[in-house]
């Protein structure tokens, strides 16, 4: 008697097939990514206005290249990120073994204390940096690596946090054991750390590294507080320029930016997915 | 008591304890002599403090109190990375981003052995642990049981004097435990060098070592070689650790010539040959492999325990029968199948007498 198939009722559980759900996936969907789009779209729209398509063109592209002060900023970032990535690793590592490893006084406090620079409001940092560094008498207008000095030491402040976070998850499933064997077979305290302790920590080390970066290469309001005339990162230029103007150059940089973060987390979310089923394969 | 230790021991412990924070007691005055070349074994239940002993002699704990000597040399300012002895791990703590060479090869090279050496000693060593050819795998793509190859092979290729395991069998399944007990037993032979094994498994440690400390509660109860363990314990404790055992209270009465005399309220009145101290037996104790069911009471001066038969449990080799007498006291006897009254014309009810040689009563010690 069945010449169609009945239809089946909708479950409890399938989201996908109710119409009212799909309606607000779609605009939640449309809320959250199209004005990115936009952006991208139109950094390679050929008008000096962002308002009507007029044609595809690369010359945003080129004229944001010839922009020496565009390029500046640029390397201000990159060079910024790199040392507060490396110097962020760093202390945070040693941070997440010291909590990892010793028993002493005050680790209670100390551990939550280091969490700080992650719920404290980025403005309040900001504002403290930026008395900070006036209170000590930062030296200003030095040559340029060292004049990103300030900056960086800022960006480091509220990274390495992240980095002892990360570091410190990854060693909580470390088997006390493999270090005891290394000394058990003659290591001593540091070798069995070189050997065994950080080749474990490896992959959080990446991970935190990789959020260190993009961290610093887009923050803007610490930065914004920390930086001066001669030290503009590629942020703060961007919102200088937009200021006067969105022109499809601002569209241009600003791509080039989502595009690097963007690379930089679907590397690290690839790193990790792997790590976790090379893991589940050896059933650890 | 220690009879057969080598004359010089190559691990002395002296008085050790180990007390934890927080009162935990978990090794207590213990004293103990391992002689060169002898497989010796910590057995006992779980809790009682054998892997900290174990962990004690590596160095990983310090004693609270005691003394350890390895070799004649005083252990106590020594860091475990600069002992002569080795350890395999309970979870074999392979290092899992290095290969099986690099693995057996690490110990070497921390000890800054020469590179040209290191090739035909780690070689060596995988051959010994029938790893040959296995160099170049990395630890995920090996077995439990080559895993723990491994850390053996890593273990003895720094030619320690000491060899200590813990449970080194415990995660492997019944058969390859078996085949991995003889390997351990052949391999120690051919190397030559003291073996230090923790267990908790009864049988594994009665087939492999050759002298076998028992524990409880952090102290050492009995030390003694496999068949003086089970044929001659000296407590209770060890008695029932060791085996199965049918015990009985009893109260001593007093020495008549060479038999103590004691009343036993399951089996009446009954005289033991023993030699020592009568104050200390609290119990009498008869395997159940020792008893023969007789359907009259013997003449010849054997022991009886008289009862009717409750349960009949057919294991193939052996049978096992309760066999349940007067004030609900009951008795397990052990029958090789085909040679004895054949358990199939035993029936549930039927009136036995249990009967034992004298000279099979275990008197035991609380
Ligand atoms: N680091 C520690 N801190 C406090 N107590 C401990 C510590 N290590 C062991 N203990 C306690 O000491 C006692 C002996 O522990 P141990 O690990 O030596 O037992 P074991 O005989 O090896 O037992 P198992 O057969 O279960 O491995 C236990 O009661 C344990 O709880
Ligand atoms: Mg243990």
């Amino acid at each position: 008697m069945a010449f169609f198939r009945p239809r089946v009722p909708i479950g409890a559980l399938e989201y996908s097939r109710r119409w009212s759900l799909r309606l607000i996936f779609l605009v939640t969907l449309v809320f959250l990514y199209a004005p990115i789009v936009t952006l991208i779209a139109f950094s390679f729209n050929d008008s000096r206005r962002n308002i009507v398509w007029k044609g595809f063109t690369l010359k945003y592209y080129e004229r944001a290249l010839q922009n020496d002060e565009l390029l500046l900023a640029f390397a201000n970032s990159l060079t910024i990120a790199f040392f507060s990535t490396l110097i962020s690793v760093i202390l945070g590592a040693m941070v997440a073994l010291l909590l990892w490893r010793f028993r002493f006084p005050l680790k209670a406090p100390l551990e939550g204390a280091m969490a700080l620079p992650i719920v404290i409001p980025e403005i309040c940092m900001g504002v403290a940096m930026l008395a900070f560094f006036a209170r000590v008498g930062w030296p200003a207008g030095l040559p340029w690596p060292l004049n990103l000095s300030s900056i960086t030491i800022a960006h480091i402040s509220f990274s390495f946090p992240f980095v002892a976070m990360i570091v410190r998850a990854r060693l909580v499933s470390f088997n006390r054991e493999l270090e005891e064997a290394a000394k058990d077979l003659g290591a001593s305290e540091w070798e069995a750390l070189r050997d065994v302790i950080i080749p474990h920590m490896r992959p959080g080390l990446i991970a935190g590294a990789l959020l260190a970066f993009t961290l610093s290469l887009d923050d803007f309001v610490i930065t914004f507080f920390t930086s001066g005339p001669e030290t503009v990162t590629f942020p703060i230029k961007v919102y200088s320029m937009v200021r006067f103007s969105v022109t499809p150059e601002v569209n241009a940089a600003s791509t080039v930016l989502i595009v690097i973060t963007v690379c930089l987390t679907a590397l690290a979310m690839w790193y990790q997915n792997r790590l976790a089923a090379k893991e589940k394969g050896t059933g650890k | 008591m220690n009879d057969s230790a080598a004359p010089k021991p190559i691990v002395s412990i002296q008085n050790m304890s180990k007390r934890f924070a927080g009162a935990v007691t978990a090794v207590d005055q213990v004293s103990l002599d391992i002689g060169a070349g002898e497989f010796f074994a910590l057995l006992g239940p779980s809790g009682c403090g054998k892997t900290t002993l174990l962990r004690m002699i590596a160095g990983f704990e310090t004693p609270t109190e005691g003394a350890l000597l390895i070799d004649g040399q005083d252990m106590s300012q020594v860091p475990p990375n600069r002992r002569p002895v080795n350890m395999v791990f309970q979870s074999y703590a392979v290092f899992p981003h290095m290969s099986v060479f690099d693995n057996v090869a690490y110990g070497l090279k921390v000890a800054r052995t020469k590179g040209s050496e290191i090739r035909p000693r780690v070689e060596e060593a995988l051959e010994l642990v029938k790893l040959g050819g296995y160099g170049a795998r990395k630890p995920d793509q090996l077995s439990g049981g080559q895993r723990q190859r491994v850390a053996l092979a890593r273990a003895l290729v720094k030619r320690p004097k000491v060899l200590l395991l813990d449970e080194p069998l415990s995660a492997l399944d019944a058969k390859l435990r078996e085949a991995m007990q003889m390997e351990l037993v052949r391999l120690q032979h051919s190397v030559g060098i003291t073996f230090i094994i923790v267990t908790h498994d009864q049988s594994e440690a009665l087939s492999m070592a050759n002298r076998i400390a028992v524990m409880e509660g952090g102290k050492v109860r009995q030390v003694a070689p496999p068949s003086e363990l089970y044929e001659r314990p000296s407590s209770r404790f060890v008695a029932d650790f060791i085996g199965k055992i049918n015990l009985f209270e009893a109260k001593p009465l007093g020495q008549s010539g060479a038999a103590l005399e004691l009343e036993v309220p399951a089996l009446g009145r009954i005289a033991v040959p023993f030699s020592g101290d009568p104050a200390k037996v609290a119990w009498v104790a008869v395997r159940p492999e020792k008893l023969r069911l007789l359907r009259q009471p013997p003449e010849d001066g054997s022991l009886v325990f008289p009862g009717t038969v409750a349960e009949v449990a057919y294991y193939g080799e052996t049978s096992h029968v309760l066999v349940s007498g007067p004030n609900g006291h009951g008795m397990t006897v052990n029958l090789h199948n085909g040679t004895q009254e054949t358990p199939s014309t035993l029936a549930p009810g039927d009136s036995l007498c249990c009967s034992w040689a004298p000279e099979d009563t275990l008197l035991l010690a609380d």
